[in-house]
């Protein structure tokens, strides 16, 4: 166990490892909290994740093969199996009672395989981030590409909770004056921090005048939302559409629109990289493969702006002594979140690790 | 692996049992947190020399402290006997906590065993699966009521999830019922004297389960002999080299100038296993390296912990004046 003066990211907590459908009954090494994993799915199909270095010589385990259930060592042969328990050792009669690699809780949930690395007795499956859209039949996901984010995944939560980059940022696609001119609200709980904003009676931006009319054939004049839920530490979840004018949205009446939600679930690879997985979920012509595509691009496109954004705001901050940020108003929603991340973070420093004297 | 070493001060001692002490240690270079099943290495000046002892850290976490408890061995080797000398204010030095016994998640069943001293890590274990509301019982075995450590804690914290098993009183626990009452996706615990391990190692292979669900620590502090003096010979090195009752073999026969080599100390690795020629009394495997069918044919000794119970041992060694190749 590493002594970490300040930790980056609380570790009791649900992070997405890899997309259901990426985890094979085969090797996967993936570094998740700054730890090297090999993550496999067993004969039964259950995920199954051990830390990346044998215990015997320390080479990786994604560099072995897998012997029914258990992961062989690509050196000497030891053999661990989904617990981390050594089952084999060679040249001798019994196993050394010591041998193991450490394995980590990993369920399977929202078309996403999620991977807990903090105190295992804590790992309860009711509190994987609610990303149900990706599995929900009145939705059609466009699954993301995973993107590396080379950056603290903090400045993805920072980016997703303020929309108003898009005017910057995505002004081809997403973007346009009236959302930054437009005013937002805020509230938080424990767990959640959400941003609202709604945009009144404006020509929608392409990416949304295109799937307005995919479904109503004729371009209108819109109202268009934006509900950003945050769920501590690191999930966003996007509500975004237009509906005409005036059709009633903001009271709920959402039938003369075009809803999505962006689904973002960004997991610390190290303090300054990031997995990012993101779906786009539609509620609309739901069995139109091409549609699917077509927004799956939109998005790809849109998320690889940010991703220029954020990796050279962190190398910025990397080579910055400054304290980074001055705030705005409109960082509201990102500070919130990340006071709720603090506070995991603070929770789970062990209340009696003081230094004696 | 290279260990970091820091200072502690004795902070309290107490006793537990006529037999047992727990002591109190406040970290100075700061306390850091261990999972149920992690001990310390403490260093313990015996007179001539350092030694380097496991002590199991007692129960959860709490209050910035480590605790140990020591048993009180008249037969022990000299570093135990330092421990229990120790007063509070004393100072010692420590390794931060290491975790060799770690306690799985997720099993159906726990099944924990300790005897005597081997409640150290159980303790903790109980605490936790109690605290995760998980399928487990603790069985802990004693001589008598009174050689049962921390009961008032067991009572507190487990209520009805733990029993004693006193030896004095009713005999030895039946190990195959007890196994046989464990889930078949269960996992047993057992931490004790070599004698209690070996009994539950031969029920659990008799009753087929996978060797993988039976986790055991056994620091060899005990065997199935009391420690006594024996001799050891080695005809290739026209030595003869006695071995005390308070010290081990392997640290008799560096002394002696033989080179050994040796990593765990405690019987798991097998690097110190030597060729036994003969021996005019029975040899005590304490090691847990050997299986139960190479311990019958007494053709190798783990020299870190296991011994002769008296009598004399003939033992060859590795070194060779010549190294041709052909």
């Amino acid at each position: 166990m590493m002594p970490r003066n300040r930790a980056d990211y609380p570790l009791n907590v649900w992070y997405a490892a890899a997309w259901g459908g990426e985890l094979e009954h085969a090797l996967l090494a993936r570094r998740i909290c700054d730890i090297p994993l090999v993550l496999y799915r067993t004969q039964d199909g259950n995920p199954a994740a051990l830390e990346d270095v044998c215990w015997h010589r320390l080479l990786p385990l994604s560099k072995g093969r897998l012997d029914g259930d258990d992961v062989v060592c690509g050196y000497h042969g030891l053999a661990f199996d989904p617990a981390g328990r050594c089952t084999f050792m060679p040249s001798q009669k019994t196993i050394n009672p010591s041998a193991r690699v450490r394995s980590f809780p990993i369920v399977e949930k929202y078309a996403m395989v999620w991977i807990w690395m903090g105190d295992p007795a804590l790992a309860d499956e009711t509190l994987v981030p609610d990303l149900h859209w990706n599995a929900d039949p009145e939705w059609t996901p466009a699954l993301g590409n995973t993107i590396h984010a080379k950056c603290d995944y903090r400045l993805v939560v920072d980016n997703l909770m303020d929309l108003t980059h898009e005017t910057f940022v995505h002004g081809s696609t997403l973007g346009h004056r009236a959302v930054a001119e437009s005013p937002f609200d805020v509230t938080h709980s424990e767990r959640f921090v959400t941003v609202t904003r709604w945009m009144k009676d404006i020509v929608p931006p392409p990416h949304w005048a295109m799937q307005y009319e995919y479904k109503f054939g004729q371009p209108d004049r819109v109202d268009r939302w934006q509900i950003i839920r945050f769920e501590a530490p690191s999930t966003v979840v996007i509500d975004v559409g237009v509906a005409k004018t005036g059709s009633g949205a903001r009271d709920g009446n959402r039938a003369l629109g075009v809803n999505g939600h962006v689904l973002n679930t960004m997991t610390p690879e190290t303090a300054t990289t990031s997995h990012y997985f993101w779906t786009f979920a539609r509620n609309y012509g739901l069995d139109d493969p091409i549609l699917t595509e077509r927004l799956r691009q939109d998005v790809i496109r849109v998320f690889g702006e940010d991703e220029v954004i954020l990796a050279a705001q962190q190398t910025a901050i990397t080579q910055n002594d400054r304290k980074p940020f001055y705030n705005l108003n409109i960082d509201a929603g990102a500070m919130w979140a990340r006071r709720l991340i603090d506070r995991m973070i603070e929770q789970e420093r062990p209340v009696d690790n003081v230094a004696a004297e | 692996m290279t260990t970091a070493w820091s200072r502690a001060v004795v902070e309290s001692i107490e006793d537990a049992t006529p037999h047992i002490r727990t002591v109190i240690l406040r970290p100075l270079a700061g306390f850091v947190s261990y999972a149920p099943g992690s001990h310390i290495e403490i260093q313990v000046e015996t007179g001539q020399r350092t030694e380097t002892r496991h002590y199991s850290l007692v129960g959860l976490p709490v209050g910035g402290r480590y605790r140990i408890a020591v048993k009180h061995s008249p037969d022990g080797l000299g570093g135990s006997r330092a421990m229990w000398r120790l007063a509070p204010g004393d100072h010692v030095t420590i390794s931060q906590p290491k975790n060799d016994f770690a306690l799985s998640f997720g099993r159906a069943d726990y099944l924990l065993i300790a005897g005597g001293i081997g409640i150290t890590p159980l303790l903790g274990m109980a605490l936790a699966l109690k605290q995760r509301g998980a399928s487990f019982r603790l069985v802990y075995a004693a001589r008598r009521q009174e050689d049962l450590a921390f009961a008032a804690e067991l009572d507190a914290g487990l209520g009805g999830a733990w029993q004693s098993a006193c030896s004095a009183a009713r005999g030895r626990i039946d190990v195959r019922q007890l196994l046989s009452t464990l889930d078949a996706a269960g996992e047993v615990y057992v931490c004790g004297p070599m004698t209690l391990l070996d009994a539950v190692k031969a029920e659990w292979s008799q009753l087929g389960r996978p060797l993988e669900r039976l986790r055991f620590e056994s620091f060899a502090s005990s065997g199935h002999f009391a420690a006594m003096p024996f001799e050891v010979e080695l005809p290739r090195l026209r030595l003869k080299v006695s071995v005390g009752a308070h010290e081990s073999m392997i640290d008799a026969l560096a002394r002696s100038g033989v080179a050994v080599m040796a990593d765990c100390r405690r019987g798991e690795c097998g690097l110190c296993a030597l060729p036994v020629l003969s021996a005019t009394s029975p040899i005590d495997h304490r090691d847990v390296f050997l299986s139960e069918a190479e311990r019958q044919q007494n053709a190798r000794i783990c020299a870190c912990v296991s011994r002769a119970a008296g009598g004399t041992i003939v033992i060859d060694d590795g070194y060779r004046d010549r190294h041709d190749i052909l």
